[in-house]
Parts: structure tokens; C-alpha cells; sequence
């Protein structure tokens, strides 16, 4: 016998099995029309190989599995794809999603199919592809698609199987297990393969379901697989309990259970592989449940994927005025539906139609006292009253310390809350905000790494060009220190050094400011033009000056081009080094004899020269029609500037 | 049907808040009929008078408050209030203590801060002390169990006992008579056994059980004080099988209590603070450990922070009913663990499904685990 620990926590609330197991799995006649939702598993949605209007045949494909994470749909039955387009799909939401809807035809032509008569003889590659194809995802509920989850990325030692079945009310599973047991068990053996044989496999019963334990057991004589039962307790099934159940191990936080070795799949996927495997038959029907008070006859049916819900309804003497609400799942973790047209998916296991006096209008929420009752009941040891307490507080950073991200959703602690708080509900806001705000603080991140990362390049810059800068003043300084010949024979000495080796990058980089400028003044232009017309005299005065300041810039580039042109050509200087020596001795031998007075008047002498030059560049400029006029202006207007004021400095000294 | 947009889960169970209280209200009867046997109908008196000014309290906060008065008064929390600070009152005490204590309770102490569920401290506890701060005369006047009253004296009856509470209705009072006459509660007042206990001075533990008609006339620790120990434990006993609290917090209040008194009992010399089964069955140790302590919203919230403020609120129990100035302790005791029931919180977080223990994930030992099987 198989040690057995207890679930932490849990609830038992009255199970309501009885009244839909009295019946065998019934069948329900065709309905009008089938309405087939591209994702009904977790990942991306298929996509459609049909077009509206054509013909298909009963298992035949209609969307194929899109990316890993994915998984095929078939056609339930023979018929005609009348539409693809969005329709209301079950989700709490009630969001629509894209559907493929079908017309039977009535004749519920199967397309050919073959299954693999000795699975053994292929490889489990060939297998996970034929499951992938074939649409299987989990049918416990969530509707992970089971290709993925039979291919972990780590070795797996046990294989769990779950037949829980924890929830109220539902029956699905329980029924599947009376009547195909041996498929069940096939299906296993199946799954085991394609996982390297693990050294365990378990099938978990509560054990409220006696005759499929029974069923189960006769069928497993010959094998090594395990039947584990234990007590009834709700979440007993979720997946993490079920393994905590059935090892003493906890699947990590935020893992999965294939970190810790171990898969766990539902007996209906053990089943629906079983068929895809052996017969070739993709996923198009499964057993729900149909259940609750304001229903008649509470049953399980083999129903065809896409089965409208009210066509359910309609066959089971459905009582529209004594239900309270309908709900698709069980009454701990399903939800509740607001259009009777939503299909039936691989996932809906239970539809639950009670009276109101079953499931009364939820009173009004009272003070949270503390009682703890929910903290007792959490099976994942959280303390759903301190979860409540920063859920209304939204303080997101306590919830995150208290481990809201591990809650399941269970309902356990809503479930025993004496003061009727919808704690799930705030657990679930919470999340959903969370969730938000961690995307948000993602994009938030990369952009503020992005502005540091501009910010700190531009620092980078103007830290090089400083440290160029002093280095260049420190050499002056210490040429003018020395203020001997050498001094600034070397500083001349080094700057010629300094041109000679790039004269051709100097200019070329000259020309490119020249052009970036003239392309700058432009652009201005063209946006004074066009502000031209209505617009505020604030916006045109600025327009205005980014004309002028382009002008200036153009001005300074083009004088600074022309003045570097003679020297930066090493063609007409040919030794310019030498040359620079020559210049630097005769001005440091001027220099040194010479008072401020002659210095300045040497200035201006210079200045004087450089501005008869600059006036003649503006005439020629003039005559040629040059279209760098305006630069050339004020390149003459600054020296003319220069001058007056080595002239004023002039009178200055002289008086 | 009106196809409603409810979220799971769907089903809830019978429990609910107002059920609760009445549950913790009932399962006092024990000790109340305990009290009203050996010291008169006073107790009940003082629970009467106080859930009339409970009831009259709390709806004119919610009034002011502007909530509907009708759906926070079924929750009964105002009056299970009421029930546990009219018992802790001493029997017979004037009318106005019951007044002044409930209404300070219920206005200050629990609406104040936002009512039921926001509460840092315990409102009984928090009215008793006021009371016990700002009269202590009339607040340290316990009747003597009616063993011990002189042969010349009766137990009041029931419309004398609501007399000696309310002197209007006494016609002596009314036409000047003196007081002495009607017989006031200072006729009946006595000791209580912590008290008695306290002035030992010298003598063997044993010795002075003999000297003591409370302790010679008792069986284990006092004469009708055990007993209305025992009704306590009783009603409490009934709240732990229907799972109105986990046993964590007494327990750890009971044992401390008891470990504490083993340690300094000193084989019952002279300078013995007493045996653990006189500080178990005295005073208010078991309503304490059942009814006050129990107070969920004023208490930690994980089992194992229960057991730590059960435990510490025992040891100052001890403390000050040994060294302080106040014979008994409980109402003290409670209010300075309300205290520190945020930062035991804090750090007695249980350990989430998937982390070890430290709250930190590590894997390491299932991997181990893992090995091992394979």
C-alpha cells in the first residue's frame, strides 16, 4: 500500500455526486450547429486550414497547431463550415474569440483514419507528433496541450495519473473511469512509454468513488501502475496537492512538476491519447457532466466538441426561472456563464445548473474578523485574511511577500469565510493589477536603462573632449611658462604633428559640418515657410531665430574651412612642420621684443588683413551669386567686430 | 433566471460571523451560572445592563457612521462585547461602572478605530482597564462566595441584588436613609483568593491553605472561584470541538501559565508564588485563555504566531499577578500582547506550499530527494 500524506488544509463541502451517476455516459442527437473555438488549450491559438463553404468530414482537420504551444482542432462531425469569425467562447469574461462554425450534415461521416496497431514499434517522437495533431489537450481543466507536457526538459521518475475528480458535482471523470477502465489503463501505458518508462506510476482516486476504484483495480492486475486512494477533500485534485498527496513533495514555487521529476495528467487525457494512439481518432468529444437542480435529469453525456450549451439544456428539461446562475466547471472554481449559445470545449467537464435555493444569491460581505477559518482551510498555507487586509489596501509589495503569486484560486478560503467575503475575487483584482504594474515597471526599466545609457555615452564625449582640451591647455600653459622659443616651438611643433597626421579627415570633417549646417538652415527654413500661416507670433519668432542661429553656425564653419584650407592641404605644404617652426621662432622672437601696444597693433594689422580678405571672398561671393552670401557677411561682420575692439583697447593703452 | 456574472466560488458553507459569536455567547453560560451560584445574581446583572448600552452604543456610532444599523447589530459582536466585560465586572458593582465601561468599550475601543475587524485592541479589556484605572474602589469590591458570609448575613436576592446596582429603585435610598441599612456592597465584598494569596507573609503554602477559609473551604484552589474556572474551561472546550478557534492560543497561554508557576512554586515554602493548579483555576485564567485571548481580530493570525502570543501573554500573567500591583492580570496582559501581535506576525509567516522553510526557494533537498529514488 502506498504512503498517503494528508492535504494541507481543504475543505469538504457536501459533494452532490450522487445524482448524475445514476445513468450511464447517455449521447445526445446531433445539434443545429457546432460552434468550434480555435483555442480551447493553453497557448497560441490554432489556425484554420477551412474556408467558408467547404465540405468536411467527421475527425477531419479544421485548424492546425500553431507554434509548440499549441494544439490542433478537428471536425466533430461531417458537415459545412457556414462561418469563421469571432463568437462568445467560455471564458469568465465572456470574451469572443475566433470559432469555426459547422452545419452537420447528419450523415456523421468519419474521414479515414488508421490507428498504429503496436505503438511499441515506434519511437515516442513519432507518438508526442500523432497526440500533437491530434488536439489532445488536458481535460482536467486548464487544457495544457499534453505533447508539451509529455516532452519535460528534465527526466521524469513518477507519473501521476488523477482521477481525483475533487470538485462537487462533477462526475465526468469518475463516469469515464466506471465504463473504460481498460482504456484508461491502455492509455497510461501509452503515456508511460513516451516518458521513458518512469520508475512509478500512480493513478489518485478519492475515495469517494469506490466503483471506479474497483473498476480500475481488476484492469491493473498485470501492470506496475499504482491505484493510490485517500480521502475526499477538496482541492484534493489540483495538481500540486495531488502530488503532495501521493510523493510527501512539493513542486517548487513558481516550477513545475517535471523539477522535481514528476508529470501528472488527467485519466480523460490518458483516454483521449489512448484514442488517438490506437484508432487514429483526434479529440472531438468528451463526457460533461450535466447537473444541478434546475435541471431534470442530471447525466453525463459523450458530447460533441462545439455543442452549443443550450442544446445541452434543452435535453435535460432545463427550469430557466429556478436556476440561480449557470456555471461552467464546479461550483469551487467554475464560472459563471451570461449566453446559453457558448460551446462545450475539450476542457468543460460540468455544466451546473442549480436552483436558487442550492446556490442562494451571496449575502452581503460583513467585517473580516480574523477567525483564521480561511487561513485553516488554504492549501497552500497562505494567510488569506493578511492577503485580504493588503488586497483592499493595494499595497502590492506586502502581497508579494506573503506569496499571493501561490495562490490557486482554490476558493477553499471563500468557501468557509463566515463573513461571506469574496476573498478570491480580491486575489484575483490583486493578481491582474500586479501583473499590470510588473509589465509596466518592464517597459519603464528599459527605457530609463535606455536614457542612462544615452545620457552616460554623452558624458563619455565631453569628458574625451575635456581631456583633450587640458591637455592642449596644459601645453600652452607650459609652452607660456617656459615662454622660451622651445616652448612653443614644441606646442607648434606638436599641433603641426597633430594636422599632418589627419589633414585629409580635418577637411573632410570640415566639409561634412559645412553640409550639416547648410542641411540644418534649410530645414529651419522650411519650417519658417510653413509656419508662415497660422500660427502664433511666438512660434514664428522661434522659427525665425533657428534660422539665424543656422546661419551663424553655417557662417563659423564655412570661415573656419576656408581658413584651415591653405595649411590642412598637404599638397601646397608639403613640409608643414618646418614650416610652422619657422613661423613659430619668427613670431616668438617678434613677440619677445615687443610691448602690448605693438602687440595689439599687430593684431590689428592682422585682423585688418584678414578682414580685407573675408570683404573680398563676400564680394566674389556677390558677382558669383553664391548661395553662402549671408555666411560670408557675417564671417566679415565678426572680424569687423574684432577689430573695433583691438582698436578700442588700442586708444585704451595709449591714453 | 437572470443570467448572473458571479465569480467561484459558488458554494459556501453554513458558517457565518453572526452565528460565531452567538456560539462564543452560549458556550459562556457555563461560567456565568458558576459566577451567579457563588457570588449572586450581580454578574448577570452587569451582563444585562451592559449589552443595553452596547446595543444602544453601537447603533448610535453606526447611525453617526451612517451604515445601516440593523445589518451591524446582527453580527452580535457588540453584545458578545457586552458578555464578556459584564462578566468580568465585579457582581454588584454601581450601575454606572457597567455604563461608563461598555460605552467607552464599544464607542472608543472598537468603533473608533473603524468597528468590528479593525479594533488593535480588545474592547472588553480595553473598558475594564479604563474602569479598573479610574475606580479602582469600586472595581476591586468582589462579593465573597456565600459559604463565607457571616451566619447573620443572606445572599441578596435577586431584586436586592438589582437594589445594591441601582440605589434609585431602592425606596431607602429614595427617602434619605442611610445606606448602611439596605446593606450596600461593601457587606459582601471579600478578597478574592489572588488577593488573599498575596498577603501570605511567612507561612508554608499548606499551613496557610489551613488558615484561609477560602483555600480550606475549596478543593483546589479557592472556593467557588474554581468552579467558575472550570465553567470557563468548560464553554471553552465546547468552542475547540466546534472549531471556532484552534486550541493554539490557550494552550500556549495555559502551559506558560502553568510552567511559570512550576518553576517558582518553590515546593510550596513561604516564599511560594503559588501552585500551578491555584494560578489555572484563579482569577480570570480560563475565561481569559478561552474567551479574551481567543478575540481573533485582536490576536496573531498564524497558528504558530497563536501559540507565541498565547505563551507570552501567560508569562506576564505571572509576572504581574506575582510582582505587580494589580491581583490579577489577564486584562493587562492581553493589551500589551495586542501590542505585539503585528510583529509577532511578522515573523511567524507560515511556510508557503513550495518554499522551504526560510521562505527562500530551495531545491536543493529535493533534488537530494530525487537522487535518493532514483
Amino acid at each position: 500500500m502506498r504512503k498517503i500524506w494528508n492535504l494541507i488544509g481543504g475543505v469538504h463541502p457536501p459533494e452532490n455526486k450522487h445524482q448524475s451517476v445514476k445513468d450511464s455516459v447517455g449521447s445526445l442527437p446531433l445539434p443545429e450547429k457546432l460552434i468550434i473555438p480555435l483555442n480551447q488549450h493553453i497557448g497560441a491559438p490554432s489556425k484554420a486550414i477551412v474556408a467558408i463553404g467547404d465540405k468536411v468530414l467527421k475527425g477531419q482537420v479544421l485548424a492546425n497547431p500553431k507554434g509548440v504551444l499549441s494544439a490542433g482542432v478537428h471536425a466533430p462531425t461531417s458537415g459545412l463550415v457556414s462561418d469563421i469569425g469571432d463568437h462568445p467562447i467560455p471564458h469568465p469574461s465572456g470574451m469572443s474569440a475566433h470559432c469555426i462554425t459547422l452545419i452537420p450534415d447528419g450523415e456523421d461521416q468519419w474521414i479515414a483514419h488508421e490507428g498504429l496497431s503496436n505503438y511499441r514499434d515506434h519511437v515516442p517522437e513519432k507518438l508526442l507528433e500523432i497526440i500533437r495533431l491530434s488536439g489532445v489537450a488536458g481535460l482536467g481543466g486548464a487544457g495544457f496541450p499534453t505533447a508539451v507536457k509529455l516532452n519535460p526538459q528534465k527526466p521524469i521518475s513518477t507519473l501521476i495519473l488523477n482521477g481525483t475528480e475533487c470538485e462537487p458535482y462533477i462526475t465526468s471523470d469518475d463516469m469515464l473511469m466506471r465504463e473504460h477502465p481498460e482504456d484508461i489503463v491502455q492509455g497510461i501505458e501509452i503515456l508511460s512509454y513516451i516518458l521513458g518508462d518512469p520508475k512509478e506510476v500512480v493513478i489518485g482516486v478519492e475515495d469517494n468513488k469506490p466503483e471506479a476504484y474497483a473498476a480500475l483495480k481488476s484492469y491493473l492486475k498485470n501492470t506496475t501502475i499504482e491505484l493510490a486512494t485517500f480521502e475526499t477533500r477538496y482541492p484534493s485534485g489540483g495538481e500540486k496537492q495531488l502530488i503532495q498527496i501521493l510523493t510527501g513533495t512539493e513542486v517548487p514555487a513558481k516550477g513545475l512538476p517535471s523539477d522535481i521529476g514528476i508529470a501528472c495528467l488527467n485519466v480523460g487525457t490518458a483516454y483521449a491519447v489512448y484514442r488517438a494512439i490506437v484508432f487514429g481518432e483526434p479529440l472531438i468529444s468528451r463526457i460533461t457532466t450535466v447537473t444541478g437542480k434546475a435541471c431534470t435529469i442530471n447525466r453525463n453525456y459523450e458530447i460533441l466538441i462545439g455543442t452549443p450549451i443550450s442544446h445541452l439544456l434543452k435535453h435535460n428539461a432545463f427550469n430557466k426561472k429556478n436556476c440561480s446562475r449557470l456555471i461552467v466547471g464546479g461550483p469551487m472554481m467554475g464560472f459563471a456563464l451570461e449566453n446559453l449559445d457558448i460551446p462545450v470545449i475539450k476542457t468543460t467537464n460540468c455544466i451546473l445548473a442549480p436552483s436558487e435555493e442550492e446556490f442562494p444569491s451571496p449575502q452581503p460581505a460583513q467585517a473580516c474578523i480574523r477567525c483564521g477559518m480561511c487561513a485553516e482551510a488554504c492549501p497552500a498555507s497562505l494567510l488569506p485574511q493578511q492577503l485580504l487586509w493588503y488586497a483592499q489596501s493595494k499595497n502590492y509589495e506586502k502581497l508579494e511577500v506573503q506569496n499571493l503569486a501561490d495562490c490557486i484560486e482554490c476558493g477553499a478560503c471563500s468557501y468557509v469565510c463566515p463573513s461571506n467575503i469574496p476573498l478570491v475575487q480580491y486575489y484575483r483584482a490583486s493578481k491582474g493589477e500586479m501583473k499590470k504594474q510588473a509589465e509596466e515597471k518592464v517597459s519603464a526599466d528599459r527605457a530609463r536603462q535606455r536614457f542612462e545609457f544615452q545620457k552616460n555615452r554623452k558624458e563619455k564625449e565631453i569628458f574625451a573632449k575635456k581631456v583633450q582640451r587640458d591637455v592642449r591647455l596644459k601645453a600652452a600653459a607650459q609652452a607660456n611658462k617656459t615662454s622660451g622659443t622651445e616652448g612653443i616651438i614644441q606646442a607648434a611643433l606638436d599641433r603641426a604633428e597633430a594636422k599632418k597626421s589627419s589633414p585629409e579627415d580635418q577637411h573632410s570633417r570640415s566639409t561634412r559640418r559645412i553640409a550639416r549646417f547648410e542641411d540644418q538652415l534649410r530645414s529651419a527654413q522650411e519650417k519658417l515657410e510653413s509656419l508662415k500661416e497660422g500660427v502664433t507670433s511666438d512660434q514664428h519668432e522661434q522659427a525665425k531665430a533657428a534660422v539665424e542661429d543656422a546661419k551663424i553656425r553655417l557662417a563659423e564653419a564655412i570661415s573656419s574651412h576656408g581658413l584651415s584650407m591653405p595649411i590642412s592641404n598637404p599638397s601646397e605644404t608639403p613640409d608643414s612642420a618646418s614650416e610652422a617652426i619657422t613661423r613659430a621662432q619668427a613670431k616668438v622672437t617678434i613677440q619677445a621684443g615687443l610691448s602690448d601696444e605693438e602687440k595689439l597693433c599687430n593684431t590689428i594689422v592682422s585682423l585688418t588683413a584678414r578682414l580685407e580678405k573675408a570683404t573680398t571672398r563676400l564680394e566674389i561671393a556677390k558677382t558669383e551669386g553664391s548661395e553662402h552670401i549671408d555666411a560670408f557677411t557675417v564671417a566679415a561682420d565678426k572680424l569687423k567686430e574684432k577689430l573695433a575692439t583691438a582698436e578700442a583697447d588700442l586708444s585704451k593703452i595709449r591714453t | 433566471m437572470a443570467l448572473l456574472k458571479l465569480t467561484s466560488p459558488h458554494a459556501h458553507s453554513a458558517q457565518n460571523t453572526a452565528r460565531v459569536m452567538q456560539l462564543v455567547i452560549l458556550a459562556t453560560i457555563p461560567g456565568l451560572f458558576a459566577l451567579t451560584l457563588f457570588f449572586g445574581w450581580g454578574s448577570l446583572i452587569n451582563v444585562t445592563l451592559s449589552c443595553m448600552v452596547a446595543v444602544g452604543s453601537e447603533a448610535l456610532v453606526i447611525r453617526l457612521r451612517k451604515r445601516p444599523i440593523m445589518f451591524y447589530l446582527k453580527d452580535y459582536s457588540a453584545i458578545l462585547t457586552a458578555v464578556l466585560l459584564g462578566i468580568s465586572l465585579p457582581p454588584l458593582a454601581p450601575w454606572w461602572i457597567a455604563v461608563v465601561g461598555t460605552s467607552f468599550a464599544i464607542i472608543i475601543a472598537k468603533n473608533l478605530y473603524g468597528g468590528l475587524g479593525y479594533n488593535p485592541f480588545n474592547p472588553a479589556m480595553i473598558g475594564y482597564v479604563v474602569l479598573l484605572i479610574s475606580f479602582p474602589v469600586q472595581m476591586t469590591a468582589w462579593p465573597a462566595p456565600a459559604e463565607l458570609y457571616p451566619s447573620d448575613m443572606q445572599v441578596p436576592g435577586l431584586w436586592h441584588s438589582i437594589q445594591i446596582v441601582l440605589p434609585l429603585l431602592n425606596p431607602d435610598t429614595l427617602s434619605g436613609v442611610s445606606e448602611t441599612a439596605s446593606g450596600t456592597i461593601d457587606a459582601y465584598t471579600a478578597a478574592t483568593p489572588l488577593d488573599t494569596f498575596k498577603q501570605n507573609t511567612g507561612l508554608l503554602v499548606d499551613q496557610f491553605y489551613k488558615k484561609e477559609l477560602f483555600f480550606s473551604q475549596g478543593t483546589w484552589a479557592g472556593l467557588g472561584w474554581e468552579w467558575v474556572n472550570i465553567g470557563f474551561l468548560l464553554g471553552g472546550l465546547f468552542l475547540l470541538y466546534r472549531k471556532i478557534f484552534t486550541w493554539h492560543a490557550p494552550l500556549g497561554m495555559l502551559l506558560s501559565l502553568a510552567l511559570c508557576s512550576v518553576i517558582f512554586y518553590d515546593s510550596g515554602s513561604s516564599s511560594s508564588l503559588g501552585s500551578p493548579l491555584f494560578h489555572l483555576l484563579s482569577g480570570a485564567t480560563m475565561f481569559g485563555a478561552f474567551f479574551i485571548i481567543t478575540d481573533p481580530v485582536t490576536s496573531a493570525t498564524s497558528n504558530k504566531g497563536r501559540l507565541i502570543y498565547g505563551a507570552l501573554i501567560g508569562v506576564l500573567i505571572f509576572i504581574i499577578r506575582s510582582w505587580g500591583s494589580y491581583p490579577d492580570a489577564i486584562a493587562f496582559a492581553v493589551l500589551l500582547m495586542n501590542f505585539a501581535a503585528p510583529l509577532i506576525d511578522n515573523y511567524t509567516m507560515p511556510r508557503t506550499y513550495g518554499y522551504s522553510k526560510s521562505g527562500v526557494k530551495s531545491n536543493k533537498k529535493r533534488k537530494e530527494d530525487q537522487s535518493d529514488a532514483r
